[in-house]
């Protein structure tokens, strides 16, 4: 398992590579990239600032992919995430899964993916026409983690 | 105890961290939220809708009926928009 937090970019293929790779037991890798949006309903987006919690952000994740591991069979798990200012088109996160099937490696990204947009510490504060303002919460962030609650091993979610 | 702020809840406070000593009737999150309120003009401003403010105690988050007694470090925050 490996969690990052860190201010330069990745490279997906490498990170999934690392996991792979001398390995003949992995027979599904999934790779999860967020991206930095130039667009929103709200207009043009010139930056993104992503604050963080320096400690709780990496616990926080690591007690998450921990959860992943117990609830699906997996094989490798790396989370990266990204803070300080990034600029449309960069790369903000990275999910990657690696079990002996499909089923495993998806649910568990999605896992993870809707768990870091609203328990991971992190925040956006977003630059448009040199006016800043703090992204908002969406509920549908938080349905998407709720949906995962109960769910057992092997469990994807409906 | 070290409180320390994140996000809008840091803006408008004023601050990233600070030491504090809240009276023994300051029990729990909700208790402390209520007494920092009370602390001047930023604090009412960043607290004003305290159903809104996420915690953690000692980097774990909390409810706010959680008990403070033995934390060494109390976060506040807006709900996160990370991913």
């Amino acid at each position: 398992m490996t969690v990052r937090l860190q201010r330069e970019d990745f490279d997906a293929g490498r990170e999934a590579a690392l996991l792979t790779h001398g390995r003949t037991d992995i027979g599904a890798v999934v790779t999860f990239t967020g991206i930095c949006r130039g667009r929103e309903a709200a207009g043009e987006i010139a930056a993104m600032t992503l604050e963080h919690y320096p400690g709780m952000a990496e616990a926080e994740i690591a007690r998450h992919v921990e959860e992943a591991k117990s609830r699906w069979p997996l094989l490798g798990v790396t989370v990266i995430h990204r803070y300080g200012r990034l600029v449309p088109g960069d790369n903000i996160v990275l999910v990657v899964t690696t079990s002996a099937h499909r089923d495993a490696a998806f649910a568990a990204a999605e896992f993870l993916m809707d768990y870091l947009k609203t328990k991971a510490p992190f925040w956006k504060l977003e630059e448009r026409a040199g006016e800043t303002r703090w992204v908002e919460a969406k509920q549908s962030d938080g349905a998407a983690a709720d949906r995962w609650r109960g769910k057992g091993r092997n469990e994807a979610a409906e | 105890m070290k409180l320390v702020y994140f996000s809008w809840v840091r803006e408008r406070v004023g601050k990233t961290q600070e030491d504090i000593a809240p009276p023994t009737g300051v029990m729990t999150v909700a208790d402390l939220i209520g007494w920092l309120a009370a602390r001047g003009e930023e604090y009412a401003y960043a607290f004003e809708n305290p159903k809104i403010i996420r915690a953690a105690i000692d980097r774990t988050h909390v409810p706010p009926e959680t008990a403070i007694a033995g934390a060494r470090e109390i976060a506040f925050f807006p709900p996160m928009t990370g991913g």
